[in-house]
């Protein structure tokens, strides 16, 4: 849920304008245009500090880490190391041993559907999930369920896009093992309640997993609040690096866990015939990691700890909020999700009903806006809302009211162009 | 500003994507196909009647963006009264256009020239050829007494 306070506690506001000139990608021009990025949910742009610090890392410090016993070797492993701490810090404090660095959300998912769930999950077990998940939450629980003989059960939407929660006891019933929820959808944008599905997942012995792609970017996550037992997110969607991605576990649970890949990094002793497993994080971590870009991690964090995450949920209700207002006023358009922006972020799905969204996109592109159009990898949920693409503007804390204005002008526009209106 | 922009969206796509033809479900079918592109969402049923081997009547149901429903019509209008191996050809000078690469001898380009457009964006290649695909899919299953069921071009 979202844990901004209504008190009148001062909280520092967020500027987009000046902002906007820490980053550079966003002086480019797009057919002649201004570019007007609004897909964030795919991916956030990067500030130069993060640019910069990619850049420092392969001109001053490059090694491998955990093994050289030279100067650059350690310089490499501390910078290495710093960042696994400022995301311990950021999710609300953890310990180092919890932090895992992955691929991304989607590897930090699958190593748990690997590592836990084939140990732990049995024929006849049930594996929670909901109906808005992206495929990167809802394709490892399909096959471990094939492969177990486990049962996936899916808590429904209602019509504004939020979760069901009355039914809840049915489904999230005694045999259940593994409730996995997204905290924050990419297509309808709802913030779900993951406190209370983890609390509901504990009573009846199940672990409860947050897809929190969509989250950590835009809301403070404090993951001991939540009690999550595992909790995954990405660093490119929040202003960091691609190909660097984090899964928090609980340490007693990943302790019982076996390995994900097995090689170099991940042991502590190697005989001929046996070898004994590295402590964590270590254990989850075989072979040469993403160094340079788990580095250029920590200015990202930085960045967003200096703005306060307060600000950055302030800034996207703010915008969210103008959005959906403006859009509401385009009668052609079917907007997504839920319309109160405390119960969202600031993905925002709609469709206008005579263009094809790919249309759409084409023409916005023309106009140098960058929106999303597609399934946005959640087919079974466009399928739910009866649609098989849907057009997507997803905001950030550089994006301002008047690149918003700008995307509903095109919107009109776009009628001019392809409904002769 | 709008240049690029019409190059793909030309008139005759245009006019293709809002009354498309070949719109008409047939009474008598001997073969059906469907295509699909997942990824897009494109989806296209299609009906071909024959005659004498050759394509007698076509119905192209597509539901999908500008440039699939309009290549479907195209298609529609042009491969009544064609062969298997004339509806290759045309297929194939459709995947040259698409891809600026000279065009098969011996084929009157007609409407498909206004496809070229689509080249500048190698995205949407893949709309424009899905109701080609669908329909040489379906013809040479139907030659080798195969049955398809489903054609994509993702």
């Amino acid at each position: 849920m979202d844990t901004i306070t209504t008190s009148k506690k001062e909280h520092k506001q967020l500027d987009p304008m000046i902002l906007r000139d820490d980053f550079p990608i966003l002086n480019r021009k797009i057919n002649g245009k201004d570019l007007i990025y609004l897909d964030n949910a795919a991916t956030t742009q990067k500030p130069w500090s993060v640019i910069e610090s990619l850049r420092r890392y392969y001109e001053y410090q490059n090694a491998n880490v955990h093994r050289g016993l030279h100067t650059l070797a350690e310089e490499a492993t501390s910078a290495f190391e710093n960042t696994r701490e400022k995301v311990a810090q950021f999710i609300g404090g953890v310990k180092t041993e919890e932090i895992i660095y992955t691929r991304g959300t989607t590897e930090a998912i699958n190593l748990v559907a690997y590592s836990w769930g084939r140990k732990n999950i049995k024929e006849g077990d049930r594996i929670v999930l909901t109906e808005m998940e992206h495929h990167a939450n809802l394709v490892p629980w399909i096959v471990l369920a094939k492969e177990t003989g486990a049962e996936l059960r899916y808590i429904p939407i209602d019509v504004d896009g939020m979760l069901q929660m009355d039914n809840l006891d049915q489904i999230i019933a005694p045999d259940t093992k593994l409730v996995s929820v997204t905290h924050m959808s990419n297509v309808l944008g709802t913030i779900n309640p993951v406190k209370e599905l983890a609390e509901r997942a504990h009573a009846q012995g199940a672990l409860m997993l947050v897809d929190g792609a969509q989250s950590v970017p835009h809301l403070q996550v404090n993951v001991k609040d939540i009690d999550a037992d595992f909790y995954a997110f990405s660093a490119h969607k929040m202003l960091g690096p691609t190909g660097v991605g984090i899964l928090y576990g609980k340490e007693e649970i990943l302790e019982n866990m076996e390995p994900f890949n097995y090689g170099g990094e991940m042991i502590s002793e190697v005989r001929f015939d046996h070898a004994d497993w590295n402590s964590l994080p270590w254990k989850f971590e075989a072979g040469t990691p993403n160094i340079a870009d788990a580095v250029a991690f920590a200015p990202a964090l930085d960045y967003l700890n200096d703005l306060g995450m307060e600000a950055v949920r302030e800034h996207e209700k703010e915008i969210t909020a103008y959005a959906l207002r403006r859009l509401s006023e385009l009668k052609y358009l079917r907007v997504f999700g839920p319309t109160d922006v405390k119960h969202r972020g600031g993905a925002v799905s709609f469709i206008d009903r005579e263009i094809h969204p790919h249309d759409l996109a084409t023409f916005l592109d023309s106009r140098g806006i960058a929106v999303r159009a597609g399934h946005h990898c959640a087919q079974p949920l466009a399928k739910r809302l009866g649609v098989v693409s849907t057009a997507r503007a997803s905001f950030y804390i550089y994006n301002t009211m008047e690149e918003v204005d700008k995307l509903v002008e095109a919107l009109k526009e776009a009628r001019r162009y392809f409904c002769n209106e | 500003m709008n240049e690029q922009l019409d190059e793909l969206y030309r008139d005759i796509i245009m006019d293709h994507y809002r009354n498309p033809r070949g719109k008409r479900k047939l009474d008598k079918i001997d073969i059906r196909n469907e295509g699909k592109n997942p990824v897009c969402g494109d989806e296209i049923e299609m009906q071909v009647e024959l005659e004498d081997d050759k394509v007698k009547d076509i119905h192209v149901g597509c539901m999908g963006c500008a440039i699939s429903v309009s290549s479907g019509s195209i298609l529609a209008e042009m491969v009544k009264g064609k062969s298997l191996s004339e509806v290759k050809k045309i297929a194939e000078t459709v995947k040259a256009l698409l891809r600026g690469e000279p065009v098969p001898d011996g084929v009157d380009v007609g409407d498909l020239e206004v496809l070229e457009g689509i080249k500048q964006f190698p995205v949407r290649v893949k709309c424009a050829l899905l109701s080609w695909t669908t329909l040489v899919d379906a013809l040479e299953s139907h030659e080798k007494g195969k049955d398809v069921t489903l054609s994509t071009t993702e």
